[in-house]
């Protein structure tokens, strides 16, 4: 007999949580390029998204409406002189994901951006990718990201890619009274006037951290994208209790002193499925057959295709976002308006911590559009990204299990990936400690001449990303007792990145619950799309 | 595994022929030299050179540096100023605009983090000096051509700089110089130059052929392309 509780819960449309017991369905997890249907023990808690925010209904008037009435700052149009400069940044492929269906938010507001820029005078404008030690993105994703129209004005003379590297590029503006460096994008630095146009996919994004972090270069960044910051920010996907978003914040600052930036941010809705893939967005309680016979289907088709070909038909599939409200004006009060409406889409309560987490791993993250998800990004995932999407209380108690599903496969990208690949089988063998790796290696790696070479010229990420992304999994590291791979399809994966490795979800949450107890509370956290816990202890 | 090095110095090597510039300085001033000077002395080498084909063939086939050293047979009496100035000629004529429009990125990207660039070939040293002062790089490893009374004798002084001679000629030069081979970097394009690759701590593959492309795959090294 079902208690009462546990029938409003699963009766309750609004609720994001569904306790399972007998009879309850199987739940679908991600699992790298496929999708596992797996049964949890009974009692099991499982953590769904929100259902994603009305759109917008007119793009365009929203933009408008914002342009004139910014936050903290004087209407983009007053700004504007004939004649002057103009450096117009933008936020590089990495968000959103996956990317979004055409046209492009940015395409949207640089569209009317553009056409104020060019009823204003100001002929001289640059569009800026603020791709900072991101890779460059190619021809093909920057035409896509603002239209064609936009591209052929304006590529490659006066739309490229940030270069980090560029000697004579980057303009050093002060030292911060904690000593950070701030330097930018000199073009950016010599501008009468920076436009900032921003996606704010998760909490992390925006404000102080849009111009600081995304126009600058390696030295700039040394000075949060560190071992030692990260282990004093309880969540980063908080800013208010990250050390690493009060360190942007002092750079931020210190360019809002020297520059005129004008940020235009953007946040969007968590609808990342639609048609055939509407159902990945329910709660499984909710499928109807077809959907059940649209779900094997897919795992069928899946099961036969080569892994290269599901990650090429995954990534041609964009995501139909809405754009749930556009802010302009001054950084923290644009920013401000922006990080509600992402809580608003994102935050569940939960009530409660758990032993064991399980996540089921997508086969994308911000580092791999276009490319392979590869054992350092899975890390990321898990006790980076995934551990960190709450709001200073993680959902796995300390000392608990977080259980990933994805095959660990060894395979790196060497375009997108070449320093990935020297620091998974050089380094992380020696050690795991991301302070040794930091002082041993790390300017090694950034400064590395193949490695600049391909970031400046080629498409690959920065020789000092992959430790970023080590630091990134510092406090999911130091926090969980154990990390299980469920599914590796190897040992010396999870064993380099010192986790444990079971066949089957089954197994790991075996293995999880001999290490926690045998009433351990087992929680999946049903992503993507993204959520952040709020937990209540 | 090979105990770190306690040196802090390191080099960038760089092959010359096909990795900075698209053009094949051996065969390149080997044109140039037979086409320079009077018509008879010209038809006379390029006649000679003719008839030789088959055999620049087969031993390039068979193995480059003993091709070397029978092509460089060819120099045999000219003078040195000549061959110097046909050098120069050359570099203005074909190499300048064969030099890949990357390698010089390449290079400034080495030197800004420390390293000394040196350039590493088996064509003749003379031949590869304004390239080297073009690309200012620091120092340049290459085969010495043997002179007797300021004229050329054909032959070039041993050793020989080619294949595994020169990963020998980049470990002495480390030694000498007080450089850390292990953190140091070599930058080729041929499957031939795999022992120079391998023994510097940090290679890497440019514009590869397809066995290099295949052993920079294998041994994880990155791979450039600076065309």
């Amino acid at each position: 007999m079902r208690s009462l509780k546990t029938l409003r819960k699963l009766y309750d449309e609004e609720s994001h949580l569904v306790i399972t017991e007998k009879g309850s369905p199987p739940r679908v997890l991600f699992s790298g390029e496929d999708f596992l249907l797996e049964d949890l023990p009974i009692g099991s808690r499982v953590i769904y998204p929100r259902a994603p925010l009305e759109g917008v209904p007119n793009l365009k008037a929203t933009i408008r409406y914002a342009l004139n009435h910014p936050q903290g700052m004087e209407p983009l149009h007053a700004l504007l002189r004939p004649g002057m400069k103009v450096t117009v940044a933008l936020d590089d492929i990495s968000l959103p994901l996956p990317p979004m269906r055409v046209p492009d938010v940015r395409q949207s507001i640089l569209e009317i951006v553009l056409e104020l820029l060019a009823d204003s005078g100001v002929d001289d404008v640059h569009l800026i990718v603020a791709n900072s030690l991101h890779r460059r993105m190619t021809e093909a994703e920057l035409k896509r990201m603002v239209g064609e129209r936009i591209f052929k004005g304006f590529y490659p003379d006066r739309y490229y890619n940030h270069d980090a590297e560029d000697p004579e590029g980057i303009v050093e503006l002060e030292h911060t009274s904690n000593g950070e460096m701030v330097a930018i994008n000199r073009r950016a630095a010599e501008s009468d006037l920076i436009i900032y146009v921003n996606i704010n996919l998760v909490p992390m994004d925006g404000g102080h951290k849009s111009v600081g972090t995304g126009l600058t270069n390696y030295q700039s960044l040394r000075a949060h994208h560190n071992p030692t910051t990260i282990r004093q920010s309880e969540s980063y996907m908080e800013p208010a209790r990250s050390a690493l978003h009060r360190s942007t914040e002092r750079i931020g600052r210190a360019i809002d002193k020297h520059l005129k930036v004008f940020h235009i941010e953007t946040a969007i809705n968590n609808r990342m499925f639609d048609g055939q893939l509407a159902f990945l967005g329910k709660k499984e309680e909710d499928y109807t057959e077809f959907d059940r016979l649209k779900l094997q289907g897919m795992r069928y088709t899946l099961s036969k295709m080569p892994r290269a070909a599901k990650r090429k038909l995954f990534m041609s599939i964009p995501a139909p976002y809405d754009v749930i409200g556009v802010h302009a004006g001054a950084t923290e009060p644009t920013h401000e308006k922006t990080l509600e409406l992402c809580w608003k889409q994102y935050v569940v309560p939960v009530d409660g911590q758990a032993d064991i987490v399980i996540y089921g791993v997508p086969y994308i993250s911000p580092y791999n559009v276009n490319s392979i998800l590869n054992p350092l990004l899975l890390q990321v995932m898990g006790l980076g990204y995934f551990f960190n999407l709450n709001r200073g209380v993680p959902l796995v108690k300390k000392g608990g299990v977080i259980i990933l599903c994805h095959p660990a496969y060894d395979e790196f990208d060497p375009e997108h990936h070449p320093s990935y690949i020297e620091f998974f089988n050089r380094l992380l063998p020696e050690t795991r400690d991301a302070l040794v790796l930091e002082h041993k290696y790390e300017r090694e790696f950034a400064t590395n001449p193949s490695y600049v070479h391909l970031y400046r010229k080629g498409n690959a990420y920065h020789g000092a990303h992959p430790f970023y992304m080590w630091y990134w999994g510092e406090n999911g590291r130091a926090h969980v007792g154990k990390v299980i791979v469920a599914g590796a399809e190897n040992n010396h994966v999870p064993e380099m990145l010192g986790w444990e490795r079971t066949d089957t979800l089954a197994e790991a949450i075996d293995v999880g619950r001999g290490f926690m107890g045998r009433s351990a509370q087992i929680s999946l956290v049903h992503l993507p799309p993204i959520l952040q816990t709020d937990v209540s202890i | 595994m090979s105990k770190p090095s306690s040196k802090s110095a390191k080099a960038a090597f760089y092959d010359v022929d096909g990795t900075l510039v698209k053009t094949n300085i051996v065969h390149a001033y080997g044109y140039y030299a037979m086409n320079r000077g009077s018509l008879w002395g010209i038809a006379g080498r390029t006649l000679s050179a003719i008839a030789s084909i088959p055999v620049f063939a087969a031993l390039d086939a068979v193995d480059r540096k003993i091709f070397n050293e029978f092509f460089y047979r060819y120099y045999a009496g000219l003078s040195e100023d000549r061959l110097l100035t046909l050098a120069e000629e050359m570099f203005e004529d074909l190499v300048k605009p064969a030099i890949f429009p990357k390698a010089r990125d390449l290079i400034e990207e080495a030197r800004r983090s420390g390293c000394r660039i040196i350039f590493v070939t088996g064509a003749l040293d003379f031949t590869v000096r304004p390239l080297v002062e073009y690309l200012e790089a620091d120092d340049l490893i290459a085969n010495k051509m043997q002179y007797v009374g300021g004229i050329a004798t054909g032959k070039v002084i041993p050793p020989i700089i080619e294949g595994a001679n020169k990963a020998n000629a980049i470990r002495d030069y480390c030694i000498r110089e007080g450089l850390a081979l292990d953190k140091s970097h070599a930058y080729s394009d041929s499957g031939s130059d795999y022992a120079m690759l391998a023994v510097v701590g940090r290679p890497t593959a440019v514009n590869p052929d397809i066995r290099l492309r295949a052993l920079a795959r294998a041994y994880q090294w990155p791979i450039l392309d600076l065309r």
